[in-house]
């Protein structure tokens, strides 16, 4: 990185340091902090969209619907992240490729099972191994979005679906003498209120999210944690210009700072977010907002 | 006539895309000196050198992914990438899975390494990488095995106390050595050597690599590699 790094062996102190830490290795490191954030950013809205198609469904009036809403929060609840993401990524993945594979290569005569195998034609392939590489990376990092948003959406639903029935009956009933149909007084009264309910149990899951990170080198996805192993396990100098015991307590030491700060944010943002939900709300916490202002 | 052209260069073109496939070459990248991640953040060691120069023989256009080792076996299968390059001794179980191409490396001596050179290995903790032939043959002699998931913590765990010793291909071994560890005169002799691993349904692609594998073998520069990264005995 900087012109003096050439030669680290005869460098000491801060200025070896500023050489070891702006290696291409660690540039890496810098980089997955990046991924991380962009993978929670992206997974929680679409998390959270999941678990209210889903609650909603699991109150429908429509049978089957009902069934799909709580088949799928139970289901997805009762399997093991890990499990869920070493087989259901394969199968998310091979499932893909199959359905590419039915329409563009209409005329393909071997089987796409052989034995253990899974062969379909180059053209059917997710992405095409002629792709460069970011593209497989950024292929196998949706794929990352999409589990972390079926397991976390499973969560959010049952969290969502019991917030729903949170909200007091007498509020529905009042929307109704006003004449409002079923969907007006949900969507006006009931979504509006249930937000207050659900708030403790969303902000529950996120803390789980933002930890669950690692999971996501089962997908190939290279996170925080990943590196830290990485960097901070002994290098003798055969291997590299910066020799080093094991550095494992620094490394996971700087990972905890991280994520104690990014878990204090998060409180931060969440408490006001409920200060600004609880306004007006039948609720305890509602009731001492008004008297406070009062 | 035009139309024959056009097919002679549709023809072309597709022969010329044939051969500009792209093939996948999975690895671990933390397995010193077999493969490893450099400081440049790129793979590196013996089995990069190798993989790229069977690359050029093979006349194929290569491309590195780095899978942990836990799931590298699931994920080529599944299509992932095309062939296995880490360090992967060839034994029953995993032929029944995978194919392997010959040998590149000779069955390398798998070595002991503990704090203190009187440790008992019947008796004691042994620490193994999951899934290698290290952890299926101290499980066999019904010694009390600690798995981890790569090959650093295995180390580590002797280091700390957590394992008496650790039981790893002596090549790795031979890099963390030092000061506090030391390597125990006995050795086991495990696996029928390393190669590469590819689907059993792609035959094709692994003779490919079988033949530059062999004539890499035949003009010596695949012991002078060995050599180079001090991997295992030559051939």
């Amino acid at each position: 990185m900087f012109s003096y790094c050439t030669d680290p062996s005869t460098l000491e102190g801060l200025s070896w340091l500023s050489c070891y830490l702006t290696t291409g290795k660690h540039v890496n490191l810098y980089i997955s902090v990046f991924v991380v954030l962009t993978l929670l950013a992206i997974t929680a809205p679409v998390a959270l969209l999941f678990g209210f198609g889903a609650a909603s469904a699991a109150r429908s009036k429509f049978l089957p619907l009902r069934w799909f809403g709580k088949g799928y929060t139970s289901i997805v609840r009762g399997v093991p992240d890990i499990a869920f993401f070493l087989f259901f990524v394969i199968a998310l993945d091979q499932a893909f490729e199959w359905m590419r594979h039915k329409v563009k290569c209409p005329d393909w005569d071997q089987p796409i099972r052989q034995g253990i195998d899974f062969v379909v034609c180059d053209a059917a392939k997710l992405p095409l191994s002629t792709s460069p590489q970011w593209v497989h990376e950024t292929y196998g990092f949706f794929l990352a979005v999409l589990t972390f948003s079926i397991v976390f959406g499973a969560f959010a639903a049952n969290v969502l679906y019991g917030a729903m029935r949170a909200v007091p009956r007498a509020q529905i009933e009042t929307a109704e003498a006003y004449g409002m149909t079923h969907r007006q007084a949900f969507w006006r009264i009931l979504v509006p209120q249930m937000w207050v309910y659900a708030l403790p149990g969303l902000s529950n899951l996120w803390m789980v999210l933002i930890k669950s990170t690692p999971l996501l080198f089962l997908l190939g996805v290279e996170d925080i944690v990943y590196w830290a192993r990485e960097l901070g396990g002994t290098k003798t100098a055969r291997f590299t210009d910066y020799p080093h015991p094991n550095w494992h307590v620094w490394y996971f030491a700087a990972l905890l700072v991280f994520y104690l700060c990014f878990t204090k944010v998060s409180e931060v943002v969440l408490d006001r977010i409920m200060t600004r939900l609880t306004k007006g709300q039948a609720t305890a916490a509602g009731e001492a907002q008004r008297k406070a202002a009062a | 006539m035009k139309s024959l052209i056009l097919g002679t260069a549709a023809l072309a073109l597709t022969a010329g895309m044939g051969l500009a496939d792209t093939v996948r070459l999975g690895t671990e990248g933390a397995y010193a000196p077999w493969n490893f991640v450099n400081d440049a953040g790129e793979i590196d060691g013996f089995e990069r050198e190798l993989g790229d120069e069977l690359c050029k023989r093979a006349e194929l256009t290569c491309e590195w992914v780095k899978n942990d080792w836990d799931s590298i076996i699931p994920n080529l299968v599944s299509g992932n990438y095309d062939t296995i390059i880490a360090g992967m001794s060839i034994t029953d179980e995993r032929d029944e899975v995978i194919d392997f191409t010959q040998p590149y490396t000779p069955p390398d001596p798998s070595a002991y390494v503990a704090q203190s050179a009187d440790v008992d290995l019947a008796g004691g903790v042994i620490a193994a990488q999951a899934t290698t032939i290290q952890a299926a043959f101290i499980a066999e002699q019904g010694w009390t095995l600690v798995e981890f998931a790569t090959p650093e913590e295995t180390v580590a765990a002797v280091r700390n106390g957590e394992a008496d010793a650790v039981l790893a291909d002596k090549s790795f071994l031979d890099t963390v050595v030092g000061d506090d560890l030391v390597m125990l005169e006995k050795s086991e002799s495990l696996g029928g050597g390393v190669g590469m691993g590819f689907r059993e349904s792609d035959a094709e692609l692994r003779g490919k690599f079988d033949a530059a594998i062999q004539s890499m073998k035949d003009d010596g520069s695949l012991n002078e590699l060995i050599a180079k990264w001090e991997v295992s005995s030559q051939w």
